[in-house]
C-alpha cells in the first residue's frame, strides 16, 4: 500500500506501515490488521482472518445431527447456549416438531442469561481497553455467578452443549431456579454501578462519542445485524420480525442508538442486558408446567425400562446412539439473534445420517469486514477502541 | 433521529404475487421455483443473476435490500450442474425473505459478482472462492480469506477428505478404520 | 503480634495463608549463606510473567482465571506480558491453525532463556475435537512443551494446578540445564537454533 499518497499538509515524507498483528493484546482474538499510517492518523488498512480457521462446516459434513451440537458450541464461545438453541430449533424446523410451552420458556431463559454473558464481555473488554480495568473484574465475578447457572443445567461453564433436539435431557432443578432468581436480585445493583462508572464519565464519553461512525445505510449495505446496527438507528431484531422459541409471548422494548459510534453501541448493549433481565423475570414467573421433551421418537432416548423390555424402544435406543435416525430430505434456513446479530443456519439434507451442507451465518465475519472502511481516517487508539466496541469473536469470525 | 424500518407490514406481498412479479419479468429464464417451509426458492441460470438481484433490489413493492447469506454448494450428482451458488436475501420492511439457487459445471466454475449491489458479498465471494473454487468475475479482491494462501484444493468439495492426509500417527486399527 | 520469621521457618499457616518457606542454608547474625540455585529458583518461581497467547475458547476460562474468584495473582502472575522479549512463560490456550503455526514459533523465538511453555486445552495439546486438515494437531509439532493441561475448555482450578507444575519445574531447575547438550538436541529436534 505505499501508493497511498499523503495530503498536503502532512508533515510527513511517507506512510508508515504497522502490523496489528494477529497476537493482540486484551485477547480479542485472532486477526490481523496492516495499517498505513500518516503519522497517528490511519490512511488504509488491510485485514487479515483465518489464523483459526477449524473447518466447521467441513466436519459437519461428517457428524450426526446431535454430534453438531458441541461443534455450534465453539462458534460465539460467549454465548454458547444461544448457538446450541439456534441449532435445534433449526433441525426442529427440518424436522417439523413443535416444542411444548415448558421447552420454549426454559430456552428463552437460557439464551437470555447468554445474551447478557456476552454483552458483560464486550463492555468490560471496551473498558479495559480505554483503561478502566476495575469494571472489568466486578463484572467478571457476574460472570462467574453465570457460569455456576449453567453448570446446574448441563455440567459445564463455557462451552455447553445444552439441550437436545426436541427439548432438555433433564428437567431443571430447583437449584437452578434458585440461583437464577439470586441472579436477577443481585445483578441489577451491580449493573448500575457499572453503569454509573461509565455512562456520563467524562473521560470514556471522549473515548468513545464519534468513534468508528457507520451510517444506517452503509451498515445495513454491509450486512450489519444485531446491536451494532442497533446503535446506528435501525430497529432490526430476529426476535421480533420472525419470533421463534415462543418470543411473541414476552413483554420488552428494542433499544435503539442514533450516532452508529462506539458510546451508542456500548449503551444499546447496556440498555439490552436491561430488556433481557425483564424477559427472564417474565419467563420465570409465567413458566407453565408440562413435558421438557417433545414426543420426537427420533432424538428423545426412551427409558432404560422399556429398552430392556420393549423392542421398539430397543430399536430405537440402537438408532439414535449410533446416529441412523431418518432425516428426511429438504432445506431449510433459519435465525436466531444471537448476541452479535442474526445467527443463521442454512442446513440442507439429503437423508442421510450426516448433513449434506451446512452453512453457518455468522455475523461476526459479516460486519467485520466493514472495519478497515470505518477506521479510516481515524487515529491509532480509535481503532482499538472502534475493535473492542464491535465485539468481535475470533471463533465467529473463522468458522 | 432513529428510523425505524418496520413500516410497510401492510404492502407485503405474498410468495405467489412475488413469483409473478419475477415471471412478468424474467419469464422462461426462472427454471423452477419452489417452497420448502415456506421460504419461496428460485432456479435461475447464472447469466441473469446481476439482472434479478438489481431487479429485487430497486422494483418498489419487491425491495430486496439486505443480503443475509451467500454461499456454495457442491452435488456431484447432478451431472453438468455441480457447483451452485445459493442468495438469501431479505427485505426488512415488510419481513420477507427469498432464496435464488444457481448451478453450474464444475468445468466452468465463473459466476458474476455481486459486490457493486451488496458490499456484504464482498468477503461472502471470498469464503465461497476458498471453500468451492468458484471464481467471481469483477471481484475487487478475489483470493483466500480463511485457509492458507498457499493451498491448492478447494477443501469443502465432496472429494476432499477431512482429516489431514500427512499424518504418521494414528493407527487405523484403533479408529475402526 | 505476628512472628513472621517463625512462620517462614516452621512454615506454619496463619488463617490458611500459606507462605512461602526459606531455603536450607546456613544462618548467622546479618548474614544468610544457601545455594544459588534455591534461592533464584524460589525467587523465579514466584514471580512468573506469563504472555497469554489466546486464541479460542480456552481464552475466556484464561480472563476467568485472571478474574477475582479465581485469582491467578496470588501466584505472582500479575503482570501479564503481551511482549516475548518481557515473559517467561508462554501460555498457549486454544486451537492453533496451520496459518497461524508460524506465527507462534515466531513469538516463542522471541523469548529469552529460560523460557517455559503450558499447552493449555485440548486443542493446543493435540488439536482437540478438531481432526481436521486446517488445525495444527499439537503444538508441540513446533514448539518444546512443558506442561500440558487437557480439558475442553479446562476449568481454571485446573489451569492453577497446570501453572503451579510450572511453578514446581522452575523451582527445581539447574541453573545449567539451558546450557547443556540434552537442551540444546531438543532445540535442534524442533530446527530451533
Amino acid at each position: 500500500m505505499s501508493h497511498i499518497k499523503l495530503d498536503k499538509d502532512s508533515i510527513e515524507r511517507e506512510t508508515t506501515t504497522l502490523n496489528l498483528g494477529p497476537t493482540h493484546p486484551a485477547t480479542h482474538g485472532v486477526f490481523q490488521n496492516i495499517l498505513e499510517l500518516d503519522g497517528e492518523r490511519i490512511v488504509g488498512a488491510d485485514t487479515t482472518i483465518g489464523y483459526i480457521h477449524r473447518a466447521f462446516e467441513k466436519i459437519a459434513e461428517h457428524r450426526a445431527y446431535y454430534q453438531i451440537t458441541p461443534l455450534t458450541d465453539r462458534l460465539n464461545y460467549c454465548s454458547s447456549p444461544i448457538n446450541n438453541m439456534g441449532w435445534h430449533t433449526t433441525v426442529e424446523k427440518l424436522f417439523g416438531i413443535q416444542t411444548p410451552k415448558r421447552v420454549d420458556y426454559l430456552r428463552v431463559i437460557i439464551m437470555e442469561l447468554a445474551r447478557i454473558s456476552d454483552h458483560l464481555i464486550c463492555n468490560s473488554i471496551l473498558g479495559v481497553d480505554t483503561g478502566a480495568y476495575s469494571g472489568f473484574l466486578y463484572l467478571m465475578q457476574e460472570r462467574e455467578n453465570i457460569y455456576e447457572i449453567y453448570e446446574e443445567i448441563c455440567g459445564a461453564r463455557l462451552t455447553t452443549n445444552m439441550g437436545r433436539v426436541g427439548g432438555f435431557e433433564r428437567d431443571i432443578n430447583p437449584i437452578a431456579i434458585r440461583k437464577i432468581r439470586e441472579f436477577l436480585k443481585r445483578y441489577p445493583k451491580t449493573l448500575s454501578e457499572f453503569e454509573k462508572l461509565f455512562n456520563r464519565n467524562r473521560i470514556f464519553m471522549d473515548r468513545t462519542i464519534d468513534v468508528g461512525k457507520i451510517s444506517a445505510e452503509s451498515a445495513l449495505n454491509y450486512g450489519f445485524t444485531g446491536p451494532n446496527l442497533r446503535a446506528c438507528g435501525v430497529d432490526y431484531d430476529v426476535r421480533v420480525m420472525e419470533p421463534y422459541s415462543s418470543y411473541q409471548d414476552f413483554d420488552f422494548s428494542i433499544p435503539v442508538g442514533s450516532n452508529g459510534d462506539a458510546y451508542d453501541r456500548f449503551m444499546v448493549r447496556n440498555r439490552e442486558m436491561w430488556e433481557s433481565l425483564k424477559i427472564i423475570g417474565q419467563a420465570l414467573e409465567n413458566l407453565p408446567e408440562g413435558s421438557y421433551q417433545a414426543d420426537v421418537p427420533e432424538f428423545v432416548l426412551p427409558p432404560k425400562e422399556e429398552v430392556y423390555n420393549d423392542m421398539e424402544a430397543l430399536i430405537y435406543h440402537f438408532k439414535i446412539i449410533m446416529g441412523e435416525v431418518d432425516v428426511p430430505k429438504g432445506e431449510v434456513y433459519h435465525s436466531v439473534e444471537g448476541a452479535n446479530g442474526e445467527l443463521g443456519f442454512y442446513l440442507v439434507s439429503d437423508g442421510g445420517r450426516t448433513p449434506f451442507r451446512l452453512h453457518f451465518r455468522r455475523p461476526c465475519f459479516i460486519y467485520y469486514q466493514a472495519y478497515p472502511e470505518i477506521i479510516k481516517g481515524s487515529l491509532i487508539s480509535d481503532a482499538i477502541v472502534t475493535l473492542s466496541g464491535l465485539n468481535v469473536i475470533a471463533g465467529e469470525l473463522d468458522a | 433521529m432513529p428510523h425505524t424500518i418496520l413500516s410497510d407490514k401492510m404492502n407485503r406481498l405474498n410468495n405467489t404475487e412475488i413469483l409473478e412479479k419475477l415471471k412478468s419479468k424474467f419469464g422462461t429464464e426462472i427454471l423452477f421455483s419452489e417452497e420448502p417451509f415456506g421460504l419461496l426458492t428460485i432456479y435461475i441460470e447464472k447469466q441473469i443473476i446481476k439482472d434479478m438481484l438489481q431487479y429485487l433490489y430497486q422494483e418498489t413493492h419487491l425491495g430486496f435490500q439486505f443480503l443475509t447469506d451467500l454461499c456454495g454448494i457442491h452435488d456431484p450428482s447432478q451431472v453438468n450442474a455441480e457447483l451452485g451458488v445459493v442468495y438469501h436475501l431479505q427485505n426488512m420492511r415488510t419481513n420477507t425473505r427469498i432464496r435464488i439457487k444457481s448451478f453450474t459445471a464444475l468445468s466452468n466454475p465463473k459466476f458474476p459478482t455481486v459486490t457493486d449491489i451488496f458490499k456484504t458479498a464482498n468477503w461472502m465471494e471470498r469464503e465461497t472462492y476458498d471453500f468451492f473454487g468458484i471464481i467471481f468475475e469483477g471481484h475487487p479482491n478475489l483470493k483466500r480469506i480463511l485457509n492458507m494462501d498457499d493451498m491448492v484444493d478447494f477443501p469443502l468439495r465432496k472429494e476432499f477428505p477431512l482429516e489431514d492426509q500427512t499424518r504418521l500417527d494414528k493407527d487405523d486399527k484403533m479408529f475402526g478404520r | 503480634m505476628v512472628n513472621c520469621k517463625k512462620m517462614m521457618e516452621t512454615g506454619n499457616t496463619i488463617s490458611g495463608l500459606k507462605l512461602e518457606t526459606a531455603p536450607d542454608g546456613l544462618e548467622g547474625p546479618g548474614f544468610f549463606a544457601t545455594k544459588f540455585d534455591r534461592v533464584i529458583g524460589m525467587a523465579r518461581k514466584n514471580s512468573i510473567w506469563p504472555l497469554p497467547f489466546a486464541t479460542s475458547c480456552c481464552g475466556i476460562e484464561f480472563m476467568a482465571t485472571m478474574g477475582s474468584h479465581y485469582d491467578m495473582a496470588r501466584f505472582g502472575a500479575e503482570r501479564v506480558s503481551f511482549s516475548p522479549r518481557q515473559a517467561d512463560l508462554l501460555m498457549v490456550m486454544g486451537t492453533i491453525a496451520k496459518k497461524m503455526g508460524p506465527v507462534l514459533k515466531q513469538v516463542y523465538l522471541q523469548m529469552a532463556e529460560p523460557r517455559w511453555v503450558i499447552a493449555v486445552g485440548a486443542c493446543a495439546s493435540s488439536g482437540g475435537i478438531f481432526d481436521t486438515y486446517s488445525v495444527l494437531q499439537g503444538i508441540d509439532r513446533i514448539i518444546p512443551v512443558d506442561v500440558y493441561v487437557p480439558g475442553c475448555p479446562p476449568r481454571p482450578e485446573q489451569i492453577l494446578d497446570g501453572f503451579m507444575k510450572i511453578q514446581e519445574l522452575v523451582h527445581n531447575e539447574s541453573l545449567r540445564r539451558r546450557n547443556s547438550e540434552e537442551y540444546k538436541q531438543l532445540l535442534a529436534s524442533y530446527d530451533i537454533k
